[in-house]
């Protein structure tokens, strides 16, 4: 306890070089805080968003079917046996089939991902009511980013090419019925969506899909050949990872800031101990064994932490509740870092997150005070009394 | 030890290691204070003085024969024993004062105090009355840095006294006061050993210290020469 206050006494007593050292570790402290709120908050808001808008409670995929290898799309269709039929009129399941295609706009070819979905499904956010009309062209919704990229807009007219499942090529017109704003590329980026039973007409798979998403509050538990089960876990694996790996590459910049600022309190300490030597022996001519007089300087290093706790609380927590609130607008262009991630983050500040980086912090910075306070317990009392170098 | 024999030193031999060698700072002595003494140990620089002052102060350990102080061996003290010793019975004054610059006048005095653990009502009590001592009252929210040489060394005695300690040790009290201070400290401290019979032993050769010392011993190249009372 003594320790405590005599070194809340002396960190006061040191004034300006105290709260520069304060100063930046508050800063930092709210910094981290800040960072890991906001990717906390991304991480949930992509996965909500994903499974709102793309995955559902789940995907069923044909086997064989691989998002990322456009060549697999060629074989990954098939009829959609009779218990699919029964859970997509229950409104559990939306089929979806996929080609690929081009499009012209402005005179330039873009090639496409062609997805046909049932226009009367619920189980994803997908505006696909928009689609049923008596629409004498293909009628089809894309998303903002898809829109800005090919230039098209709603009334647009624009002319898609395809391959049956022959492989002839046939062509038709499109029309732009509706745009919708999403944060999950994998339903936007260079995609198109049009009702199902066109695109089977249209390719010649009739009462094909290349994948079902299932409804949020609907687990498939069956088993039908040829179609395998995509829970959450493997179908936000991905996701999960990128953010893990932003997190990562996060902490290395705050582990820089983190080491400048020991790096000052470091010197700090090293600097009171070179000139506290007169009143390191005075505080053993007093009375104080080594052993205290180390523990003072270690709390006195390790106060720094706490008062940038303290002093970070004032200016941080009506920012960090603002900021919970306002959220934080990405910059211009994140969009296209191809994973969901909304124009405006939410952070989400848990209990457990400022409990635990005020922690790393407090130790961080008290083994720090303390390795150059090892130097005391080695002072000859009578040398250090007459603040002799040692 | 007698009854009233603070400290009683035998055959006493400091010697420290220097180059390839050692240098002898105290070499055979012999002595013994008793309660209520202001006595000095007088001696040109290098004479052991200060390494004398010490070794009775158990921040330094003999190298040869004894130094009991207040019953205690120095010899024989563990670190925390000779800390323990420090705190409850002995008082530090130094000739640079040696003042925590970042504390005010009261914060300096109350330190021995809070070492005590002495409860806040009664440090506040015993500081404001070893202020009265020392003629500072009206500077306890002053840092050192405002104080004059002759004030700082005022707040020192009182740092040393407001425990009330059995022996203070002052070192070359008034190498850095004027005369006029110097004088005012030694009255200072004078009357305190008479109202307090609090111990003083001073290391000094300052002729001003020794006209008030009541006894005086001399030393020459580590050994006592001459031991008088006045």
């Amino acid at each position: 306890m003594i320790a405590f206050k005599l070194a809340f006494r002396n960190l006061i007593g040191a004034g300006l070089r105290t709260w520069l050292n304060v100063g930046v570790l508050a800063f930092i402290l709210i910094m981290i805080i800040w960072h890991y709120g906001i990717i906390d908050g991304w991480n949930r808001m992509a996965i909500r968003d994903m499974i709102a808008w793309e995955i559902g409670g789940g995907q069923i995929w044909t086997e064989g079917y691989d998002p990322y290898d456009p060549f697999t799309l060629e074989d990954s269709h098939r009829v959609l046996p009779q218990s699919f039929i029964e859970e997509i009129n229950k409104g559990n399941m939306a089929p979806v089939l996929i080609t690929q295609a081009s499009i012209y706009p402005g005179g330039r070819i873009m090639s496409i991902l062609l997805k046909g979905i049932e226009p009367s499904q619920k189980v994803c956010e997908l505006p696909t009511n928009k689609l049923i009309g008596d629409y004498q062209e293909i009628p089809a919704i894309i998303g903002a980013s898809m829109a800005r990229d090919s230039k098209l807009n709603i009334g647009d007219y624009i002319t898609v090419r395809w391959r049956d499942v022959d492989g002839t090529f046939d062509a038709s017109e499109a029309i732009i019925v509706g745009v919708f704003h999403c944060d999950v590329p994998a339903v936007d980026n260079g995609q198109m969506w049009i009702p199902i039973d066109r695109l089977q007409k249209m390719t010649q798979m009739p009462g094909e899909a290349t994948l079902l998403i299932t409804a949020r509050d609907y687990t498939w538990t069956g088993e039908e050949s040829g179609w395998v089960l995509r829970d959450h876990d493997y179908l936000l694996q991905e996701m999960r990872e990128m953010i893990r790996v932003k997190k990562v590459g996060g902490s290395v910049f705050y582990i820089i800031l983190m080491l400048l600022a020991m790096l000052a309190v470091f010197d700090t300490q090293v600097l009171s101990i070179f000139r506290r030597q007169k009143e390191i022996g005075t505080y053993m001519a007093m009375g104080m064994t080594r052993g205290q007089v180390v523990r003072l300087f270690t709390v006195e290093g390790a106060m720094h932490a706490i008062l940038a706790s303290v002093l970070g609380a004032i200016p941080g927590i009506p920012f960090l509740i603002w900021m919970s609130k306002v959220g934080f607008t990405m910059p211009a262009g994140s969009d296209s870092l191809g994973m969901a991630i909304s124009e405006t983050i939410y952070p989400v500040y848990s209990i457990g997150l400022v409990i635990s980086v005020m922690l790393i912090v407090v130790i961080t910075t008290t083994l720090v005070s303390f390795l150059p306070s090892r130097k005391i317990s080695k002072m000859n009392p009578t040398e250090a009394i007459k603040g002799k170098l040692q | 030890m007698k009854n009233d024999e603070i400290v009683k030193i035998s055959g006493l031999v400091k010697r420290f290691p220097i180059g390839g060698g050692f240098f002898t700072a105290l070499n055979g002595i012999d002595l013994s204070f008793r309660t209520g003494e202001f006595a000095g140990l007088v001696g040109p620089s290098g004479s052991g003085k200060t390494t004398l002052l010490n070794i009775i102060g158990s921040l330094d350990g003999p190298t040869e024969g004894s130094a009991v102080v207040l019953g205690q061996s120095v010899r024989e003290l563990s670190q925390k024993k000779a800390a323990r010793l420090r705190k409850e019975s002995l008082g530090f004054i130094f000739q640079t004062y040696n003042l925590l610059p970042v504390y005010t006048v009261f914060e300096n005095v109350e330190f021995p105090l809070l070492l005590l653990e002495m409860s806040a009502g009664e440090r506040k009590q015993a500081v404001l009355d070893a202020l009265e001592w020392v003629g500072l009252s009206d500077k306890i929210k002053s840092r050192p840095a405002q104080l004059s040489g002759g004030e700082c060394q005022r707040v020192a005695i009182a740092r040393a006294m407001v425990k009330k300690p059995v022996l203070v040790l002052a070192d070359e009290p008034t190498a850095n006061l004027d005369a006029a201070n110097s004088h005012n400290i030694l009255q200072t401290m004078e009357k305190l050993n008479r109202e307090l019979k609090t111990t003083f032993i001073f290391a000094t050769h300052d002729d001003k210290v020794i006209q008030y010392l009541h006894r005086q011993i001399s030393l020459e190249d580590g050994r006592v020469v001459r031991d008088e009372q006045k």
